[in-house]
């Protein structure tokens, strides 16, 4: 496919809509992905993250590396807008022709947000993408899902951020490889250090990698050619087999969700077509019988008509 | 369930001035309109901008300028845009725009300039509106 940033742009666009082309789209891309290294990047707001992946992204430019990043921020549950302000941070690298940062909102599908995000981030591997990097807000259930997809997932943390390493969700202690202390210069910093490394100290090991902490400023600059030396030997780390038994899990895991799609889709529409909906959800509304026992007898009168299709079909 | 497609705003600052309360009040209100608002940050290039609506797939682009540069920066910016051949991307301007000059804006591309003290309304209504309906 043409590598050039509006296609790849329209092509994430498809994706994110869910358009009619956009699954014949990934059915084409996904042959050609696979090469690109994928970081998450997740943590509370206000820990620095953007100003972070700027350092990076520039650090991995002197390197001689394309990359991508999309920025996930959520859309409110009320308006259903949102204010995607990630690039605020990010300003300088929009004119570099090797690196893409696109902007996506949560859009509060029930787990659509990992799948368009996933796939515009097969859209930037498929483009010839040496890195990927997504960040999210570290807040919520499919947010912690979106960085499952991520070879390495970074969590990073400010010091004072109102309440301390207590806030650390439990999600995000059992997700990060890589833990980051932003914001160095402030003088609690190490005390975040200590403090999560006592934390690490009581979780279990993923069995050979201990998450290190590191301390950065992505305002100086400090630590971050240490944050990519600990994410190039997380990634020799996968390449030990590690890797291969996680991305057979994701895909079994992706193929269980494509399934489910289907099957939901049209069975709920041949259901949803008969009499038999009508009047089960006038039982259900008199309180006459309950969802699930009204789930169970659709599904019943289905299976008991689905044989007789069989047998008329053997004839 | 009909999906309407959401639609995709980047908000920029092009040139030098600093202040950008009102940028961000129109950000806002678009948000609370439904929509997707991407917003640059302050000292834009033309390059910078147009880099943004290509890379987000804008729809619309509302440029604020307090500075008066904008008879220097805007048909730089509606330049690239065509080179880009993003032009059936919607465009319009507030800020601090003297009348004399919105003809010529407009003669240019830029759909709309609203000047201080418009309403949000007025501009959610006619971001809405005029909003591509369908990207090629």
């Amino acid at each position: 496919m043409r590598g050039d940033k509006r296609s790849i742009a329209r092509a994430i666009s498809l994706v994110e809509n869910n358009e009619p082309e956009a699954q014949k789209l990934m059915a084409l891309l996904y042959p050609k992905t696979g090469k690109a290294y994928v970081v998450g990047i997740t943590g509370p707001p206000g820990a620095g993250k953007s100003t972070l992946i700027e350092k990076l992204v520039k650090e991995l430019r002197n390197r001689g590396k394309n990359v991508g990043v999309v920025a996930v921020d959520p859309t409110s549950p009320f308006t259903g807008g949102a204010f995607l302000g990630d690039r605020v941070r990010m300003q300088d690298l929009s004119v570099d022709p090797g690196v893409f940062i696109r902007s996506m909102a949560t859009r509060n599908f029930p787990g659509g947000l990992a799948k368009a995000t996933k796939d515009a981030l097969r859209v930037l591997d498929a483009s010839g993408k040496d890195v990927v990097i997504v960040e999210t807000v570290g807040a919520g259930q499919s947010e912690v899902e979106v960085v499952k997809v991520a070879h390495t997932v970074v969590v990073v943390l400010a010091p004072g951020l109102g309440d301390d390493i207590q806030a650390i969700k439990a999600g995000q202690m059992e997700i990060g490889d890589i833990f980051v202390v932003n914001k160095a210069d402030r003088e609690n910093a190490d005390k975040a250090v200590s403090d999560i490394e006592a934390m690490l100290e009581l979780a279990t090991e993923k069995a050979g990698w201990k998450p290190p902490v590191v301390k950065t400023s992505a305002f100086t600059g400090e630590g971050i050619a240490q944050l990519l030396e600990h994410s190039d030997q997380h990634r020799a780390y996968l390449r030990t087999g590690v890797l291969d038994e996680r991305r057979r899990e994701r895909v079994e895991n992706e193929l269980v969700d494509a399934l489910r799609e289907r099957i939901t889709e049209s069975i709920l529409s041949d259901l949803r077509s008969k009499s038999e909906w009508k009047r089960l959800t006038r039982r259900i509304l008199t309180r006459q019988t309950d969802p699930y026992t009204a789930a169970d007898e659709l599904l019943a009168r289905r299976l008991k008509s689905k044989p007789k299709q069989i047998r008329k079909r053997k004839h | 369930m009909s999906k309407e497609r959401k639609i995709r705003v980047v908000i920029a600052k092009p040139g030098l001035d600093s202040h950008d309360r009102g940028a961000k009040v129109v950000a806002r209100a678009l948000r609370d309109a439904g929509m997707e608002v991407i917003y640059t940050g302050l000292r834009q290039t033309p390059e910078q901008i147009v880099e943004t609506a290509i890379q987000e797939d804008v729809d619309v682009i509302g440029l604020s300028i307090l500075s008066g540069a904008h008879t220097t920066l805007f048909p730089k910016i509606m330049e690239l845009l065509k080179k880009k051949r993003l032009t059936d991307v919607l465009v319009f301007a507030g800020g601090i725009i003297p009348e004399e000059d919105i003809p010529a804006l407009k003669k240019i591309g830029i759909r709309e300039v609203f000047g201080p003290g418009t309403t949000t309304s007025t501009l959610v209504e006619f971001v809405r509106k005029n909003a591509p309906k369908k990207r090629k």
